[in-house]
Parts: C-alpha cells; sequence; structure tokens
C-alpha cells in the first residue's frame, strides 16, 4: 500500500523524438480530489507527457515528484504499483476473457494452499466494487459482450483495484454513447469526492468545463496556459490551443465552384442509414461528428470496401456500381482512409510502389513495368507534394508522418482522380506538414476536383471547408455553410439528440 | 544495398556448403557427374519452389505440395497411357504399353493441367471459405495423398518409355535443367517487372492496403495458387520421367524441402519479402547439402534434423536482420 497521495508533480520535463522536440519544459501537477483536464491539438504533447507518467516513455530531462520525493518509471509497472493508472483510448482488454477475469490478470487470487484459481473470491470482490460504483455490469460476462462504455468502465474497475491514486484518462468518451457518457461523469464525481486524482484528456471542451478544477493547455509541446476551469471560457482556452489566428493559419483561397459532380442518395450499410448528400466541382466538403457517428463508414461505402444495402452513387450524372474499391478507382474515385499504417501504405515496400500500386492500369504497365518511367513519375509526383525521402526506392516506413501522408496524395494524385475523400487527413502529422496538405487541398480543388474531407478537427474544417456536413449516429443530421458554420454550431449538431 | 545484405547470408552459406564437401569429399563431389545430378534433383525442387514463392510472398503457405505431386503424376501417367491406347487391366496390372510422343505431350499437359486444378481449388477454399491457407492446404494434404493411392489401389503406374524429362538433352543442356531455368527466369520476370509480382507483394506486405488501393485480392490468390498448383504438376511430370513411373507415395515430406528453400532465400512467412534469386539460392543450398550429406554417407533421418534446424536459424536470421533494419 502506497502512502496517502498528496501531491503528483511533474517538473520541467522535456524530451525528444529524433528531430522532433516533443516536449520542451513542461511542468504539471494534480491534487488528490481534484481534476485537472489537459488540452491541446492533437500532436500537441498530451500523450507524450501522460506516457511518461505511466512509465512508457522516459523523459530526457525533468522530474517526476510524488508527495515532494523523486520517483523514476523505469516501465509502466513502476508507475502502476505507484498508483497511477492509465485508461487509454485504445482500450485493453481479453475479449474472450469475462469481466472478473479481465480485471484480476495476471494477479489473479488463489485459494490458499492450492494453486486452484478462487473464481468465488474474485467475482465476489468485483460485484462489489461495482455495487459501490453502481456499475450495472456482471463480473462473469464476456468482455465482448460489453457496449464500449461498459468496457470502459470495466478498465476503470481495474484501475481502482489496484488502489490507483491518480487516474489518467485518454478521451474517455470518444467511442461512448450520451447515456453512457453521463453515466462515466457521475462516476467521475464519485471518484474525485473520494479523493482520487484525475487528469483529463479530452477534445470536448464542454465536458472539460463541467469536470475540470484545473485546466492547462499544451500546445506545440509547452504548457501555454493554466488556470482554474473557473476563470476561464471555452472561447478563450481554443485561443490558446490553436495559439494562432484561424485565418493565418487556413490559406484563402479563390475558387470558382462549378456543378454538382459527386452525388450520393440514400446511402444505408449496417452502420449508416440514408445518408445523401452531393460534392460539387473545386468544392471542398468537410464532413464532422462524434467518432462512430458514421464518418468513416460512409466513405467506406461510397469506396466498395463495405455492403451497401441500399442507395445510389452518381458521379458526374452517371450512376455507379461500386462493389468493390477496383470499381471506384476505375471510376474516378480516390480514397484516402484514416489510419494510414493499416489500411493506407505498404510499409515495407518502396515509395515508387505505394505510389504506382493502383495506377499500374491506367499506367499501361500490367504486363512490364517500365522501371525508369516508374521513378520519373514518381519523382514527379512526389515533387508535386513535396515529399521529402533518400529516394523513391526507401520503403515507405523510412519517411516520418506527413512525408507518409504526402505519399498517399502522390499516389491518387498520379491517378487523377476527380473526386478525392479524405480521412483525417492531417491525424498524427505536424503543424508545418498540416499547412502543406491544406495548400494541397485547394490546389485540387482550384483543378476543379470534387473532395470530401471527413475530420475531428473542428478548426480544420472551418478553416478550409466551403460546407460542413455534421453526423450523428449513422445519418446526416445538418449541413451549414462555411459562413454560418462555428465549432459550437457543429457541436450541437454532431451531440445532441434533440434537434 | 539492404536487398544484396540479405541475399548474402543464403549465398555464402551455399558457397560454404559446397567448399566444405569440395574439402571432405573431392573426388565424389567435385566431379562433372554429382554437379550435373545435384542440378537434375534441384530442378524439381526448384521449379516447385517458384510457385511456393509466389505463395509465400503473400503471407500464404502451401502444404500440399508433396502430395500432389504424388497425385498429379498419377494422373499424369494414366492419362498419357490411356491416351497411348492403354486397357484399365494392362495399365493397373503394370504391363507394357509403347505410347507415341503425343501421348506423352498429352499426358504432361494433363498431369500440368491437374496441378492447376488443385492449386485453383486451394485458392477457392482459401479466398471462398476464408480460411487459414495453412489448414486448407493441411487438408488438402492428406486428400491428395489419400487420392493418389486410391488411383490404382496403392500401386504404381509404369511409363518406361517416358524418358525425355530425365534423359532428354536440348542443346547438349538436360532438359529438366532448361526447364527449371526457364521457369524460374520467367517467374522472377513475373515477380520483379509485372503487376502480378507487385500485386503479390502489395498482399503480403498489407492486405488491407492492397484491398483499399483497388486490387482484386481474392482472384490474385486463386491464380497465384493456381499457378504454382501447375508448376507442381510440371514438377510431377519431371519425376515421374526420372522414375519411369508414377508412384503414389512421391514426395512424401517434400514440403519440407520446398518451404526450406524459400525461406532460405529470404522469404519471409509473414509475407511482403523474397526474390526469385533467393529461391534459387536457397533451393541449390538445400540440394547440395542433401547430396553432401549423401556422399558422406550420413542417413537421411539426419538430413531431417539438418534441414529443420536450418529453417528455425534462417528465419532467426531473418527477423534478426528485420529488426535492426526497423
Amino acid at each position: 500500500m502506497n502512502p496517502k497521495l498528496e501531491e503528483l508533480r511533474m517538473e520541467h520535463i522535456s524530451k525528444r523524438f529524433g528531430a522532433v522536440q516533443a516536449l520542451g519544459d513542461v511542468t504539471f501537477a494534480v491534487r488528490p480530489g481534484t481534476l485537472h483536464a489537459l488540452c491541446g491539438e492533437n500532436g500537441a504533447g498530451k500523450s507524450t507527457l501522460m506516457k511518461i507518467l505511466a512509465g512508457v516513455h522516459q523523459q530526457d530531462n525533468g522530474t517526476i515528484l510524488l508527495n515532494g520525493g523523486e520517483v523514476r518509471f523505469a516501465n509502466p509497472k513502476a508507475a502502476l504499483d505507484a498508483g497511477i493508472s492509465m485508461l487509454y483510448q485504445e482500450l485493453d482488454l481479453a475479449e474472450d476473457l469475462t469481466v472478473y477475469e479481465n480485471i484480476f490478470l495476471g494477479r489473479e487470487l488463489r485459494k490458499k494452499g492450492l494453486p486452484v484459481l478462487d473464481d468465488a473470491k474474485m467475482t465476489q470482490i468485483v460485484q462489489e466494487l461495482f455495487d459501490r460504483y453502481h456499475f450495472h455490469i456482471s463480473p462473469t460476462a464476456k468482455v465482448s459482450t460489453l457496449s464500449m462504455g461498459e468496457a470502459q468502465l470495466v478498465e476503470l474497475a481495474k484501475a481502482l483495484l489496484r488502489e490507483a491514486q491518480v487516474i489518467v484518462m485518454d478521451e474517455p468518451t470518444s467511442s461512448l454513447s450520451e447515456g453512457e457518457s453521463r453515466t462515466l461523469f457521475e462516476i467521475i464525481r464519485t471518484l474525485k469526492a473520494e479523493g482520487m486524482a484525475i487528469i483529463y484528456i479530452s477534445h470536448r471542451l464542454e465536458e472539460v468545463m463541467m469536470l475540470a478544477d484545473e485546466i492547462s493547455v499544451l500546445r506545440d509541446g509547452v504548457i501555454v496556459f493554466h488556470t482554474a476551469a473557473a476563470e476561464t471560457s471555452i472561447a478563450e482556452i481554443v485561443r490558446h490551443m490553436v495559439g494562432r489566428e484561424l485565418h493565418d493559419f487556413y490559406p484563402a483561397r479563390q475558387v470558382e465552384i462549378g456543378k454538382e459532380f459527386f452525388r450520393a442518395e440514400k446511402l444505408s450499410t449496417d452502420k449508416i442509414h440514408e445518408v445523401s448528400f452531393s460534392v460539387r466541382k473545386g468544392e471542398i466538403v468537410g464532413m464532422a461528428g462524434l467518432v462512430g457517428a458514421g464518418r468513416t463508414e460512409t466513405a467506406d461505402a461510397i469506396f466498395g470496401c463495405g455492403k451497401l444495402l441500399d442507395g445510389k452513387i452518381y458521379l458526374d450524372g452517371k450512376k455507379l456500381e461500386v462493389r468493390q474499391p477496383q470499381d471506384a478507382i476505375r471510376a474516378g474515385i480516390a480514397y484516402l482512409t484514416e489510419d494510414r499504417k493499416r489500411n493506407g501504405l505498404w510499409l515495407n515496400l518502396p515509395c515508387a510502389w505505394n505510389i504506382t500500386m493502383p495506377n499500374l492500369e491506367k499506367l499501361d504497365m500490367r504486363l512490364l513495368i517500365d522501371q525508369l518511367k516508374e521513378t520519373h513519375l514518381c519523382e514527379e509526383n512526389g515533387q508535386r507534394v513535396n515529399v521529402k525521402w533518400s529516394s523513391p526506392d526507401a520503403p515507405a516506413n523510412s519517411l516520418s508522418g506527413g512525408n507518409q501522408q504526402k505519399l498517399l496524395i502522390a499516389r491518387w494524385l498520379m491517378a487523377n482522380s476527380d473526386f478525392i475523400i479524405f480521412d483525417e487527413p492531417t491525424r498524427g502529422i505536424d503543424i508545418g506538414a498540416k499547412k502543406e496538405v491544406y495548400l494541397l487541398l485547394n490546389e485540387l480543388a482550384a483543378q476543379g476536383k470534387a473532395i470530401l474531407v471527413i475530420s475531428s478537427e473542428l478548426p480544420e474544417l472551418l478553416g478550409i471547408c466551403d460546407r460542413i456536413l455534421v453526423m450523428r449516429d449513422g445519418s446526416v443530421r445538418g449541413e451549414l455553410s462555411a459562413a454560418e458554420a462555428t465549432q459550437e454550431k457543429i457541436m450541437r449538431l454532431a451531440a445532441t439528440s434533440n434537434q | 544495398m539492404n536487398k544484396f545484405a540479405k541475399q548474402l547470408l543464403p549465398f555464402c552459406s551455399l558457397i560454404f556448403i559446397i567448399s566444405l564437401w569440395a574439402a571432405l569429399e573431392p573426388e565424389n563431389f567435385l566431379s562433372l557427374q554429382n554437379f550435373s545430378n545435384v542440378l537434375r534433383r534441384s530442378s524439381v525442387n526448384g521449379i516447385m519452389a517458384a510457385g511456393m514463392t509466389f505463395i509465400i510472398i503473400t503471407a500464404g503457405i502451401d502444404l500440399s505440395v508433396g502430395s500432389m505431386l504424388a497425385m498429379c503424376g498419377m494422373l499424369g501417367s494414366l492419362g498419357m497411357l490411356f491416351a497411348g491406347g492403354g486397357t484399365w487391366t494392362a495399365i493397373s496390372g503394370g504391363s507394357f504399353i509403347d505410347m507415341g510422343w503425343l501421348s506423352m505431350l498429352f499426358g504432361t499437359v494433363f498431369g500440368i493441367g491437374c496441378g492447376a486444378l488443385c492449386g485453383f481449388l486451394n485458392g477457392i477454399c482459401i479466398t471462398r471459405l476464408k480460411l487459414a491457407p495453412f489448414i486448407v492446404t493441411l487438408g488438402s494434404m492428406s486428400v491428395f495423398r489419400g487420392i493418389s493411392y486410391l488411383i490404382n489401389d496403392g500401386k504404381p503406374f509404369a511409363v518406361s518409355s517416358y524418358t525425355f524429362l530425365d534423359t532428354g538433352t536440348v542443346l547438349g543442356l538436360p532438359a529438366a535443367v532448361l526447364i527449371l531455368i526457364l521457369v524460374l527466369a520467367a517467374s522472377g520476370f513475373l515477380l520483379r517487372h509485372t503487376a502480378f509480382g507487385r500485386y503479390t507483394y502489395a498482399i503480403g506486405s498489407n492486405v488491407q492496403t492492397a484491398f483499399h488501393a483497388g486490387i482484386n485480392v481474392n482472384k490474385m490468390l486463386v491464380l497465384i495458387y493456381t499457378f504454382a498448383g501447375a508448376l507442381t504438376g510440371l514438377a510431377a511430370m519431371i519425376t515421374t520421367s526420372r522414375a519411369s513411373s508414377a508412384q503414389p507415395s512421391a514426395g512424401i515430406g517434400l514440403e519440407l524441402d520446398i518451404i526450406a528453400a524459400v525461406i532460405i532465400g529470404g522469404c519471409s512467412p509473414s509475407g511482403g519479402r523474397g526474390t526469385m534469386t533467393g529461391t534459387l539460392i536457397g533451393t541449390l543450398l538445400i540440394s547440395f547439402l542433401r547430396n553432401g550429406l549423401t556422399l558422406l554417407d550420413i542417413s537421411t533421418n539426419v538430413q531431417l534434423v539438418v534441414i529443420g534446424l536450418i529453417i528455425i536459424f534462417a528465419v532467426t536470421a531473418d527477423q534478426f536482420a528485420t529488426r535492426r533494419e526497423a
């Protein structure tokens, strides 16, 4: 049992990954019975800071102080033993085991003097914990049968049974329904009242304002703002997160918007219901919504990745039959997926191959690949997007995230597609590369392409789109023009069900 | 540079093995006759390994090649014996049947076709039933072997006039060696310079990405298994020709040598990596290894142990190299 927590303090923490200074001189503290919210854009350094606290990474400089004494966490177990538990965005549960087995994983209770597990005892302990916090979950249910919200509570229960004194929650509501989120907030309040110290990372500033006692804003690896929650406003936090006036960052553009080019009519799959919208030539249409709202599923449906149950797709007035991505690509649709590593790139294959693979047919290279011409074309397209590689023969995993994204853009530039879907085009890339991606989007629109951008970063959508569609629960719930759209209006459409 | 370095280890091992045998057993090993034997032996393995290379690059595997070899040999021989005018009684009884070259050509093509069909069926099961290649080909390994025995109640077919693929020569080269060279060159070209080859790497490197890039993954996999099957059919006919008969017990445990050759040649069992040159080196390495051990009077049982250990070593070395790269 650890001594009772008085204060956890991270002082002058800095961390560098290769050429990137992820954190520079960050000081951050949390006390029992309070919730300290950590805000910042993607890539601001929030996760890095928390991973240092959780023992996943080690800081280059700076100290972690627990009740005034310096501690070093060489690995996650050391942090756990010191009473610091982290709830990651991606849950870390064994799907095929039961709730109580997961909670006691690695620390199973045995019957006295016997090498046999005491299932009854473990079930009972978990049940008592659940009763105390009003979790309506059966300890003997299989984790695979739980909803995302319930699974998250199981993670929380794991932390509570370890007698955590500090709990770090990373975007805990990102995949929860409204009701589940409310349940979680209740539990957070109870934990606070019992003296738990909570660090809360969220993009949802309304939640932050509601729950937090203190708020810190990280930007480019530095704490730029720290205040008591009562003394600030959402607008102020946003201003510090972005750190610059929006119109400076998002390049202006003058584009002639042409006639309707793409139209989706009542697309339905098992995840989306009757999604209809259109995109005109030269237009950048944004798609906002919370995680799980059906945005990626809509893109998948258009591109032939999922089974389309109903609905029609028109391109330039002609109806398309898309059964698989091949059909969509041949028709002139391109899709830059959300997760570059999972389904965007071949990481161990050369950059050049990554660019030309879907285009071999168009280049008339099915039967014989002209490698000189291939290299030449790749260099040409690589230059257009300003990708930095040692050579087109280098494997894709030798590039940084931003350059990998540019590689994908080069791929679809070469395909010369007319309708391009970007799913989270700037996720995980640095500020400089982001701006380059925005410029490329503008350039494509200027060439008369129709563009759909799916993004969870509202400032980004507001900064680059002509029109913004808002999805919730698998349907388009509203449409806002660039002139009328605000973060608040979007969030209201995305997050509230009583419209 | 890395590509070169990866070929270096198997290549040096090959040189090492050859030098070792040359030192230990100079008169037997260093004869033209022996080298010619090794190459002819390599032809069967090399042809099958070429197909296996494609399969392993897609992160798949085909355990059924040994049984497939036996079955294709039996069916191809049966085809040529029938075409040569034999009756079932004469054929099954092992009487001599004098076949013309046209019948033999027919039987050869038929055997290759049977191989293609076997591969096609493996591919269909893998893609349509969405089963792991390991499971499908483990099953078909047993099915093909069973059928080989059932065809003539466990007895072989005699095809004593079918000798061209064994002793025949073209431009002074043994026919089998020429076929090996042609198959490896064509496969290497296919893998390196065509969309078919690129898609093979794409599927093995990341099947999700391949799908999203518009590659018809299922069709590609069926084609690849069919292609590999056809090559196994070809190897079966060479084996048959060498023995002047089709044996239902041919190729037992052969999948070990084939998979080992491909893996030793630098193909990653997790897919996305490998070259035809590597496969050639891997095939020669195993052939010379077995040849030398046999010359030294070391039993085939010991050979099994040695080859098994080499596979484990090769994969370990490969993983080590990959980890350093990352």
